[in-house]
């Protein structure tokens, strides 16, 4: 059995705190994970954003996003850190490895499926450019109002 | 190339009255066309922070839409709520507006 899961890490830094702190962080993290023996797949700074709501004084927060692939205690340990840390006003660890499987073989079943039908309505199992209406994916009829891009 | 999707968009506008769609109801609201969004987009992932994604599904109030208003289907419903709730922990869209 594997224990590798990914996770997706977010955390919320307080609008206090420099640059300087929030790569701080990012380093103290990378280094859990590397005593742990995790991979940290992707990290993604959003920088600055102003809150929905207030969280203890703040109004604003800088977001952190760190995607992770790693076993439980790793993530655990990476928690515990997050938790103690005061510049971290709000974190939150989510497992996203069976999701994404779930939803990859989802659009896999549907393009399998499709393309069965189209061969045996006689087509290519792909759509050609410029057959039919539109777009392809895009079927006019589906956009109502609450759909808004 | 901004013409040309004004002049789709008002396509589309003649399409939905011919085939009156959209029956106006009591107090302003209007009846949806009851297609999921996610089945229609063929969106298999609800991103929980995509806060574009899930504002739709979020009157004034913040409350989460129900399925007989946004039409969703109730898989995708189930998803969107754990996408909301999690965006909701990470003050990405409020709990409540007064």
């Amino acid at each position: 059995m594997s224990t590798a899961r990914q996770y997706e890490l977010v955390y919320i830094v307080t609008p206090e705190a420099s640059e300087q702190d929030v790569t701080d962080l990012h380093t103290q993290v990378e280094q859990i994970i590397e005593r742990y023996k995790g991979t940290l797949d992707k990290t993604d700074n959003w920088g600055r954003r102003k809150l929905a709501y207030e969280i203890g004084k703040h109004r604003e927060g800088t977001y952190v996003v760190e995607t992770i692939t790693g076993s439980g205690e790793l993530m655990k340990e990476i928690e515990r850190r997050l938790r103690v840390s005061d510049a971290v006003i709000r974190h939150l660890i989510v497992r996203v490895d069976e999701e994404l499987r779930v939803a990859d073989r989802t659009r896999e079943a549907r393009q399998t499926a499709s393309a069965r039908r189209r061969v045996a309505r006689g087509l290519p199992p792909e759509r050609q450019p410029g057959e039919g209406r539109g777009d392809g994916d895009q079927n006019d009829d589906m956009e109502g109002p609450e759909v808004q891009r | 190339m901004r013409e040309e999707r004004g002049g789709r968009g008002g396509r589309d506008k003649d399409k939905k009255d011919a085939k009156g769609g959209e029956a106006p109801r009591r107090g302003g609201f209007f009846r949806r066309r009851r297609v999921c969004k996610f089945c229609a987009e063929k969106i298999d992932y609800i991103n929980y922070k995509d806060v574009r994604m899930l504002a739709p599904f979020l009157p004034e109030r913040g409350k989460i839409q129900p399925r007989r208003l946004s039409g969703t289907c109730a898989l995708h419903q189930r998803k969107l709520q754990v996408a909301i709730k999690r965006a909701r922990q990470l003050a990405l869209i409020p709990y409540v507006t007064d």
